[in-house]
């Protein structure tokens, strides 16, 4: 039998200057696997195309379309107002940034001014969509290293928050709180006070997280060095989020593009120097705790009543200016966009959805997964936190 | 970010410059990849956020979007451009631009797809990438008719009503405004809403 291993590799096919590979599948070497879409270490519904030589990656291709529902396609046939169903469900964990993407620009295109306290739940909204969000990767990445009882602390942190949404919204997963031109309503009584029994109950059990997981000598030694992204990539790649920010860049939108109250809070983008699993993990791992400052923080400066939505017309009968725009917000994976282009009409002409996982799940994953070992690619694929209903829309 | 603009203006022609909702150029479709080219080497537009296009089936012509960032001065910039559009099975045709950045690649691939634009040279561009055996026209352009391709290929489940959702809204939460409230039985669209639901 042959030895396919680390120390005989005048058997493994020559890289080109390209980066990429002759593989010839009628020598008899290879071996393709396919992980997906019914695997546990995958994100949501894609998969890979692999083509293995031992257990090592000789090439990946990543396949989508499990999950194409049209959504830009379905929202030209739809009123403006009809369309806010349709939007949280582009991002099943995090359909609050699709809605406030979506609101934001029909606003800045309909000239629509939002109150102040409007600006201040939406912002809130988005850092404890930010948080849940997180709280449910940090479960998902330990559990593709095996670790079984810290991802289910974090998932009952995010049951919390979920719950919390409950209170403001009646909703734990499609809140729809937020509309063209402010919220639903203003934060109901008593909110503030259990939010912040909350963050003081999952804060304990975040930083018991940090003991168990990122101390662990099996962790450390899987994750360290693994699913390098190198900082030059960032800009050719379209890298943004935490992916770019593991990686010693400081790409922040709510930094660079600030938007709602983001300039009157405190806080600075959190980075890290390795670029592996293990940075990044420990980097989200921080902005968990950035974020549960953040909340307080909003917290602390909402306004209890007031103004919280602008007079509008009938949304049925709601025209918009012809023109174009692209609004976009800080999601937990990166950059996440709105391109909307109207006509005059009471319909869009045009919505392009700009997940972040367009670019890390198939340009980036394809590139990251050549000479990862097959036992690595679930862990390299969910370190880069991605969402396939963004890549198909 | 006029600045910038002055100084692209002086070496490439442009058809018009828009700054109600962030900027946005309109260039020729010939200077569009020496004008890319420009912009991510000198202008410091590094980061490409997407590639899009929009379909202005009156006008016979479809408009192609490249939206840039520049990471140093924080600023965003979009490249508009309109090309002939053709009648499918006819493919419109758009000089590729993939060797700027990887990543283009995949929008260029999707646009194929979506909207039967073809990118003579971009690698892969004629691998579906979401939908696989597709011969109808491309999905996204607005002579598909997603509502006549839904009753084509499914079959409707009974007991089901169905009705516009404009129509729809506009007899059950404003029905002083003249809505067609009589045009479905009443029990149908209440079990259909409540079907939907669960």
């Amino acid at each position: 039998m042959l030895d396919y291993g680390l120390k005989n590799r005048e058997l493994f096919p020559e890289t080109k200057s390209d980066g990429t590979v002759d593989i010839d599948l009628s020598s008899g070497k290879y071996t393709k696997v396919w992980q997906g879409p019914n695997h546990p270490g995958i994100t949501g519904n894609m998969s890979l195309e692999l083509t293995l030589l031992g257990d090592e990656v000789m090439e990946s291709k990543t396949h989508v379309g499990y999950l194409h529902r049209g959504f830009e396609k379905l929202m030209e046939r739809r009123r403006f107002i009809n369309n806010f169903p349709l939007v949280c469900r582009i991002c099943v964990p995090e359909p609050d940034f699709n809605e406030y993407c979506y609101a934001a620009a029909l606003e800045e295109l309909a000239g629509v001014e939002v109150p102040e306290n409007a600006l201040w739940i939406r912002t809130l909204i988005l850092e404890m969509a930010r948080l849940q969000s997180y709280l449910m990767w940090l479960s998902g990445q330990v559990g593709a290293f095996g670790f079984g009882i810290p991802s289910q602390w974090m998932l009952y942190c995010r049951d919390r928050v979920l719950d919390m949404f409950e209170e403001l919204s009646g909703a734990r997963i499609y809140h729809i709180y937020m509309l063209p031109g402010g919220v639903r309503d203003n934060l109901p009584k008593g909110f503030k006070a259990k939010m912040r029994e909350t963050l003081n109950d999952i804060v304990p059990l975040l930083r018991d997280y940090e003991r168990v997981v990122f101390n662990n000598a099996v962790f450390k030694k899987r994750a360290k060095g693994l699913g390098y992204i190198n900082p030059d990539w960032i800009e050719e790649y379209g890298i943004t989020g935490p992916n770019a920010r593991g990686a010693g860049v400081p790409k922040d939108v709510r930094k660079d593009n600030p938007y709602l109250k983001y300039p009157e809070l405190e806080f600075l983008p959190v980075t890290e120097t390795d670029s592996d699993v293990y940075a990044r993990a420990h980097l989200r791992w921080r902005d968990v705790m950035m974020s549960v400052d953040l909340i307080r923080q909003i917290l602390e400066r909402t306004p209890d009543e007031g103004a919280f939505k602008a007079d509008l017309p009938s949304m049925l009968h709601w025209k918009i200016p012809a023109g174009e725009t692209y609004v976009n917000a800080e999601c937990t994976r990166g950059e996440y966009g709105y391109y909307i282009v109207t006509d005059g009409s009471g319909y869009p002409r045009r919505v392009n959805v700009r997940g972040p996982s367009y670019t890390h799940a198939v340009t980036l994953a394809e590139k990251m997964m050549v000479n990862c070992n097959i036992a690595d690619v679930a862990a390299t694929l969910v370190s880069l936190h991605t969402y396939p209903p963004e890549v198909e829309r | 970010m006029e600045r910038i603009i002055e100084n692209i203006k002086k070496q490439f022609p442009l058809q018009d410059v828009n700054s109600d909702h962030g900027w946005f150029i309109t260039c020729e479709k010939k200077d569009v990849i020496s004008l890319l080219t420009h912009l991510k080497i000198t202008g410091g537009f590094t980061h490409l956020i997407l590639i899009t296009a929009v379909d202005w089936i009156e006008e016979d012509r479809f408009q192609l979007t490249y939206l840039l960032n520049n990471p140093q001065l924080k600023i965003r910039l979009g490249l508009r451009t309109f090309i002939e559009r053709s009648v499918w099975p006819d493919e419109s045709e758009m000089q590729s631009a993939h060797h700027l950045w990887p990543a283009v690649k995949t929008y260029q691939r999707e646009l194929h797809e979506m909207f039967g634009i073809d990118f003579p040279g971009s690698p892969e561009v004629n691998d579906p990438l979401i939908l696989e055996y597709w011969d109808d026209i491309p999905p996204y352009r607005r002579d598909f008719d997603t509502k006549k391709y839904s009753e084509e290929t499914y079959f409707p489940r009974e007991g089901r009503g169905s009705n516009d959702p404009a129509e729809y809204m506009k007899s059950q939460l404003y029905p002083n405004e003249g809505g067609k409230s009589q045009d479905f039985p009443q029990e149908i669209s209440k079990k259909s809403s409540g079907e939907k639901n669960a």
